[in-house]
């Protein structure tokens, strides 16, 4: 699956993007956040704070139960600031 | 109709076309959001948009139609832009055309606290500091859930 980050999710985590293969444990978005959380000590900073991140699977806005797959677009990013 | 762009517009032009050639349209409605030297109490001395190329459109165009379901629309337009922008830059451009006002007035304000909730942005400030990410403030969202009933308003 691909993983995009934006905003300060971007600089915290140290990559835009990444293509990523999940153990099969990883079936939801939560169970997802708990896995990349452990990738680096910058992917921990970024998601310490679960209230702070919104999620987008294939572009739609997710919620944490919401299921991932293999060959999905997971998006993390902050609460939206445009207009 | 929407875009998502780095140049900037001309609303004289834009709404012009927007209303051309349809003399059902008897009341256009716009709004122009512009970029402030000032937040709060701190001085900005730029400030950059990053978007999300694919659910940004997305997310914009599903605000369009969901306009035009809520009120009797003859045309609309959102532009938005994205990239480096200085103070007094144009940054987002609404505009809304109905047969009369009322419908013209909710949807385009309808239209603006939506995609401030909805559309994937992120502000970047140029502050004297050094820069810093814009935080979403509850009162967008406040706006935006005065909306949230998912009826069909007066036209």
């Amino acid at each position: 699956m691909k993983v995009l980050y934006f905003a300060w999710l971007k600089t915290k985590t140290g990559v835009g993007e990444e293509e990523l293969s999940p153990p099969a444990g990883v079936a939801t978005v939560a169970q997802l956040l708990d896995w990349l959380e452990a990738r680096s000590p910058g992917h921990g900073e970024a998601l310490a704070d679960r209230h702070a991140i919104r999620i987008a699977v294939n572009q739609e806005y997710a919620r944490p139960g919401d299921p991932v797959k293999a060959g999905d677009e997971i998006a993390l990013f902050p609460p939206v600031t445009g207009g | 109709m929407i875009r998502v762009q780095r140049e900037d517009f001309d609303l004289g032009a834009e709404v012009k076309a927007l209303t051309a050639r349809n003399p059902r349209i008897g009341g256009l409605c716009s709004f122009v959001g512009l970029v402030r030297d000032m937040h709060g109490d701190d001085s900005v001395r730029a400030m950059t948009l990053e978007h999300y190329p694919g659910m940004t459109e997305k997310m914009l165009q599903r605000i369009d139609d969901e306009a035009h379901w809520r009120w009797p629309l003859e045309a609309s337009l959102v532009i938005h832009r994205h990239g480096r922008l200085d103070p007094g830059d144009q940054i987002v451009l609404v505009a809304t055309a109905s047969p009369h006002r009322q419908a013209a007035f909710e949807a385009c304000q309808f239209l603006i606290d939506w995609l401030k909730t909805q559309a994937p942005f992120w502000k970047k400030e140029e502050t004297p500091e050094g820069e810093r990410w814009v935080e979403a403030r509850e009162s967008d969202d406040a706006a935006a859930e005065r909306w949230a009933g998912t009826g069909k308003a007066a036209g």
